[in-house]
């Protein structure tokens, strides 16, 4: 580990840095490892960050703090008012902008020599390479899988160094997919898990320092690539337990047979992700059957025999309890097939109708004969269209 | 006895531990032990030919069984043995899995 790996920045494109810049990198320059040639390959440097969430947010705050010429920001989306627990980049005033303007605005803040690229698009097949070309390196904060798989192809297609940070509840893991100089993303993990298995942190809830822990890692990992030195996270996977305290590492070997870096590669050119990753409807598989909140609500009206399933752990039934719902975890539901009425209609809920999808195919799995339905945009739909008393979270 | 180390992404499916003992001194025993004590947690690691899923990795110590014989690799007393699935946590909200509405 720690093999030194030569910077991404071409001697060629050095600028000269002015007083005032001396005088505002003076910690960087003092540092040896850094120094004048250092910052001068950082203020050369185009770095592209995928996400501008809870990854995104110290990812550029401290590359724009550190000096980067140019960073890139994709992000089609808006701020949230449930974004602000861990996406320090965004305020309260920002809710309903662009997150890519209302990180335009913080970088600026921070640093107004650093030009801005604002990319409010949502990353494709179609448009990743035109917008990734020209990067020297590409930080992935992003929160989907698709995502992930786009931006490792096109990182290994155009040769350019993946800087990978990603997060669940308490866990983060951060590595570095450089395919010339190591594994990439595919080696460790040639596919993704299906759809609903491991919740998204709109489900499953994230602890807000974690990506900001992560985020912080990647933002340092970059500044190496660029500077050049420390081999850093190539081939290492980092874990760390937020809760727990912990840190852990481990080796990541190169998959000789990797589609996309190993020696006989089969992917040439960016694929459909989204069919890659279980998003489109697999051939033969029957559709899930769903009911809006209204259809739920005439039904009960109505008195039919029906029984209602909260997938949901204690701690978020909680959060907003479903009358009249039977609770049995989403993880438990083959062991507790026999507890169910096969004769009658079945409703599965969770917070937003996702996850009780998941419990629908797992009871189908194990054999589960009867009507299966899903609760439609989940509880948050019946606080929604239902019961305004009743919170949406 | 060695014990298996389940990180959160799993543990919905172990009763929230994250670390189960387990019997077997190779790591597929370990795991298929696992699998009968948590019959849930089944179709999540094995593939329908019986292999392990491409989302999940296991660790022990700090390298991969790919490279050590798989599932057939051996487990020692004190071995800690980790499962590493994949996560894709980082910004945005949920997407809708299409197809299903």
């Amino acid at each position: 580990m720690g093999a030194r790996i030569g910077s991404v920045i071409d001697d060629s494109r050095l600028p000269e840095l002015s007083n005032d810049e001396i005088s505002r990198y003076s910690r960087h320059l003092l540092l040896p490892e850094i120094g004048m040639e250092g910052q001068r390959r950082l203020r050369a440097a185009k770095v592209l960050i995928v996400g501008t969430g809870g990854l995104g947010a110290p990812l550029a705050l401290y590359l724009a703090a550190a000096g980067v010429g140019t960073l890139g920001i994709v992000d089609f989306d808006f701020v949230e008012a449930s974004n602000l627990q861990r996406q320090i980049i965004h305020g309260v005033r920002d809710i309903d902008r662009p997150k890519v303007a209302s990180a335009r605005d913080r970088i600026k803040g921070i640093n107004p020599d650093v030009n801005v690229v604002e990319h409010m698009t949502r990353l494709s097949s179609g448009n990743a390479l035109e917008i990734m070309r020209g990067y020297d390196v590409v930080a992935d904060g992003t929160d989907n899988y698709p995502t992930r798989y786009l931006v490792n192809d096109a990182c290994v297609l155009l040769g350019i160094p993946n800087v990978y940070g990603s997060i669940f509840q308490f866990e983060g893991q951060a590595s570095v997919f450089y395919a010339k100089e190591g594994p990439c993303y595919r080696c460790l993990y040639p596919a993704p898990p299906p759809p609903g298995l491991v919740p998204s942190c709109a489900e499953g809830g994230v602890m807000g320092v974690l990506p900001g822990v992560v985020g912080t890692i990647q933002a340092g990992e970059v500044i190496k690539l660029i500077t050049g030195g420390d081999g850093g996270l190539v081939g290492r996977l980092l874990l760390f337990d937020a809760w727990r305290m912990k840190f852990r590492e481990l080796r990541l070997e190169k998959d000789p047979v990797c589609p996309i870096c190993g020696e006989n590669r089969s992917i040439h050119e960016l694929v459909d992700y989204e069919q890659f990753c279980g998003l489109r409807p697999a051939q033969g598989e029957a559709p899930v059957e769903s009911l809006t909140a209204l259809e739920l609500k005439a039904r009960l009206d109505a008195g039919d025999a029906i029984q209602i399933i909260d997938i949901r752990e204690p701690h978020e039934r909680a959060i907003a309890a479903f009358p009249g719902a039977k609770p049995i975890p989403l993880g438990q539901m083959a062991r507790r097939i026999d507890e169910f009425d096969q004769d009658i209609d079945a409703v599965f809920l969770c917070k937003i109708g996702q996850r009780s999808i998941f419990a629908i195919r797992a009871l189908r799995e194990a054999g589960y004969k009867g009507r299966l339905l899903n609760l439609q945009d989940g509880v948050n739909a019946w606080a929604r269209d239902i019961d305004r008393g009743m919170p949406q979270y | 006895m060695p014990s298996l180390l389940i990180p959160t992404a799993l543990r919905a499916f172990t009763d929230g531990k994250s670390e189960v003992d387990a019997e077997g001194c190779t790591v597929g025993a370990l795991v298929s032990s696992l699998a009968d004590a948590y019959p849930d947690i089944r179709q999540h690691l094995y593939g329908e030919d019986g292999g392990l899923r491409p989302f999940i990795n296991i660790y022990v110590g700090e390298d991969s069984i790919k490279g050590t014989g798989g599932l057939d690799t051996p487990v020692a007393e004190g071995d800690s043995v980790m499962l590493v699935p994949a996560i894709a946590g980082g910004s945005r909200r949920a997407r809708a899995t299409r197809g299903d509405r």
